[in-house]
């Protein structure tokens, strides 16, 4: 529908229902008749309903305590608490298994998406094999496989399996060691933070320079060395110690350590191997869409294998990359919403479902749900497309 | 930058002709043993292959127990895959809760789509317009009849009963059928100059995408009621229906926006001086280009429907995955340390196999229309 600019002065004179314009405010007026009519009908027939069920609405149920406790959560959290609690644990959580599932699927896709385009046959087969067979099956499917199945038929506490560096995995999830740091340890958080400043400096002193002069620095190795004697040194002064708490069996349980139950461990396989799937095919489609010449042109100018990588193939290929990787990682939070069919007591499981049976606030808590949801993948894709703007071609 | 370029003094010697560049040998140096880390790799590879392979023909194939055995085969030590459960339950896994004297109406339906979707799907078949009326038209009507009864003396069969591949098989068409216009609609909207239609139409879109699909097939189920006139009952299926169609609908207005955005403007042009009006416009020249070129964006749409549809069970419909699960739980006679993952490889079986047909299949199509990009 053209609006502007197609008429002239002298506009051939046309039947006023064909006028473009007259149309589209017809159309329009249509529209939002439509659009107000079906809205009210709605609200009205809730506000009946609502009032025939003797229920009565609004949020300030946020406040009353909830009368239920959480299997798992990262807050504090008790039958006591209040509704608006019970929605922060359930947002942690979900953020939790989001963030780990991320960075695992990263590395995951990212491996088998460049495997996948490896001259090695038997390893680009098996990356074709993973990726046509996770990616044509359910993510449901696939937690129930892992809960249900898998974990399920790990063995009793008693004879659990040992896992390296004093890890174990049986029915009741996996453990690992819980890092104890004493209190000289704050010393090296701060050598830390003075080694990543000291790095950043170097970097930008040895830009300069190559800019001006042309001369090269070991920028690597020499932050290497930088964070090495930094760190461990005032790690050796300050008299700081690491300790790590091995989980060790004591009775029918174990003591000590970080237990991460089944429910979360079956989630963030089934999520990472999913959506590694889908990574990996974004990134091969990412590196084939950087032309063959450009590989050709770095070779020519005398660039080394690394600097031809880092300089030339990955900012091309990061380019098609980020976009589709967004929306991946943007899915892999919604999909974390499944957890709530093997028991993970994510946003979805405690607010959505649990909450709104407690408190019948259905319309209350179903919006709350879709609307944490709803921030979440602004927040994503408004951090992405800063990114993506950073990194996009400057054209014309 | 001094240290990273340089000029060749004297030629290189010309290499001797390679050895051979054909024949197996040739083949393993350059696909296997190229490089010292290529030699690493398929080292490695071959490991796993061996590692993983053998134990899994094992469970799947050698140890396991065929179909028609008795269920105390599968509790024996060492047994692999129970397969003689799965035969067992078939009849549960495609039809439910189905009565059994009545599966003879599902039965034709299969059938009747099977034979109508065929010759659709195949190129070279005749009479694609009124096999497209058929199969979008009548088959669901006939099909709604059918399965559900009321007429004709057939026994009508409330939806609740209807359960597994049944039910999965019927939310990913009618889903399909119905997400696809609805999604170009919502594309043309999007794209449309009038602010009101546009606005609704991107507000739709965004909140849709924004939200797991979980939460809209749970609001479809406990707010669809809440919506409608006191004293209307909304059956779970369609409750189900509408939310996996409104959901898919979103994301396949965002494959064709991808593809109208492709489209030239002076297609517009042309087709406007040629005294189309929008709709004509639309339908006769630029959904047709548009379409061709996010083919597998919408294979991939449809793809993920039908993984979708597993998710239906959170409003209480029964489909294969919720059929194969309730049976792995409930299945006293036949519990076995492998009975939930053969049920569960089965499942994941019948899903792949559609998945993957889908997706080779829309490959044929790209190839087949890809008319204008040759080169």
């Amino acid at each position: 529908m053209t609006i502007m600019n197609t008429r002239q002065d002298a506009a051939p004179q046309v039947s006023f229902i064909n006028d473009p314009v007259i149309r589209g405010i017809i159309y329009q007026v249509v529209a939002a008749v439509v659009l107000v009519v079906f809205f009210v009908w709605i609200i009205n027939n809730t506000a009946t309903n609502l009032a025939a069920q003797n229920k009565s609405t609004g949020f300030e149920f946020l406040w009353a305590p909830s009368g239920f406790d959480i299997s798992f959560k990262v807050l504090e959290y008790s039958r006591s608490s209040s509704y608006f609690q019970t929605l922060l644990v359930g947002i942690t959580n979900t953020l939790l298994v989001a963030f780990l599932g991320i960075i695992f699927a990263t590395i995951l896709g990212f491996t088998i998406g460049v495997a996948r385009l490896s001259s090695n046959f038997i390893i680009s087969s098996l990356a074709t094999v993973y990726v046509e067979t996770i990616r044509n099956i359910p993510l449901l499917l696939q937690l129930f496989f892992w809960y249900f199945a898998v974990l399920a038929s790990m063995p009793a506490v008693r004879n659990s399996y040992e896992l390296p560096l004093g890890s174990f995995i049986n029915k009741r999830g996996i453990y690992i060691p819980r890092p104890t740091p004493d209190e000289q340890f704050a010393f090296v958080w701060i050598a830390i933070a003075i080694a990543i400043v000291a790095i950043l400096a170097l970097r930008f002193w040895a830009m300069r320079r190559l800019e001006a002069t042309g001369k090269r620095f070991p920028v690597f190795f020499s932050s290497l060395g930088l964070l090495l004697v930094i760190v461990g040194g005032i790690w050796f002064f300050s008299g700081a110690d690491l300790a790590f708490e091995v989980p060790t069996l004591q009775g029918l349980n174990f003591r000590g350590g970080v237990q991460l139950p089944p429910e979360l461990v079956a989630l963030l396989f089934g999520l990472s191997i999913y959506t590694a799937s889908f990574i990996a095919e974004i990134v091969r489609a990412g590196i084939q869409a950087v032309s063959r010449g450009q590989t050709e042109a770095a070779d020519s100018l005398g660039l080394r294998e690394n600097d031809r990588l880092r300089l030339v193939i990955v900012p091309q290929a990061m380019r098609v990359i980020i976009p589709p990787l967004t929306s991946q990682y943007l899915n892999l939070t919604k999909n974390s919403s499944l957890g709530a069919a093997i028991g993970y007591p994510e946003l979805f499981n405690v607010f959505g479902s649990t909450a709104l049976n407690q408190s019948s606030r259905a319309i209350e808590c179903i919006s709350i749900t879709m609307l944490v949801y709803l921030t979440f993948s602004l927040i994503t894709s408004a951090i992405m497309n800063w990114y993506n703007a950073r990194v996009s071609l400057v054209e014309r | 930058m001094t240290d990273i370029g340089f000029v060749r003094s004297h030629l290189v010697e010309a290499r001797p002709a390679p050895v051979r560049t054909s024949g197996l040998v040739a083949w393993t140096r350059k696909n296997l043993f190229a490089t010292p880390l290529d030699t690493i790799l398929t080292l490695l590879g071959a490991w796993f292959l061996v590692w993983a392979v053998p134990p899994l023909f094992n469970f799947i194939i050698a140890n396991a127990v065929p179909p028609g055995a008795l269920p105390e085969a599968c509790k024996a030590p060492g047994a692999g895959a129970c397969w003689a459960y799965v035969w067992s339950e078939m009849e549960f896994f495609i039809y439910g809760f189905y009565d059994i004297p009545e599966q003879w109406r599902p039965n034709i339906v299969f059938a009747l789509g099977a034979a109508l979707l065929i010759p659709l799907l195949m190129p070279k078949a005749p009479f694609k317009r009124t096999n497209a009326v058929l199969f979008l038209v009548v088959f669901p009507v006939v099909s709604y009849f059918l399965l559900h009864g009321g007429v004709f003396g057939l026994r009508v069969i409330p939806t609740e009963k209807w359960g597994g591949l049944l039910v999965t098989l019927i939310i990913s068409v009618v889903g399909i059928t119905l997400s696809f216009p609805l999604g170009i609609l919502l594309a043309l909207g999007r794209q449309s100059k009038l602010p009101i239609i546009k606005s609704v139409c991107v507000a739709f879109i965004e909140l849709i995408r924004a939200v797991p699909l979980i939460t809209i097939l749970f609001m479809a189920s406990i707010m669809l009621p809440l919506f409608m006139p006191q004293g209307t009952s909304v059956d779970k299926l369609l409750r189900a229906l509408v939310g996996v169609t409104l959901f898919t609908s979103a994301y396949m207005a965002e494959v064709v926006r991808g593809g109208l955005q492709a489209i030239p403007r002076g297609q517009y042009e042309a087709a406007s001086a040629l005294g189309l009006g929008y709709w004509q416009r639309m339908f006769f020249i630029i959904l047709p280009q548009a379409l061709k070129h996010v083919i597998p964006g919408i294979v991939n749409s449809f793809i993920s429907l039908f993984k979708d549809t597993s998710l239906v069970y959170i409003v209480g419909m029964k489909d294969l995955l919720e059929a194969v699960k309730t049976k792995n739980d409930s299945a006293i006679e036949w519990q076995a340390p492998n009975t939930a993952t053969t049920g569960y490889l089965f499942a994941a079986a019948v899903f792949w196999i559609f998945c993957f047909s889908m997706s080779r299949y829309s490959r044929f199509i790209e190839a087949r229309l890809n008319t204008g990009y040759k080169r």
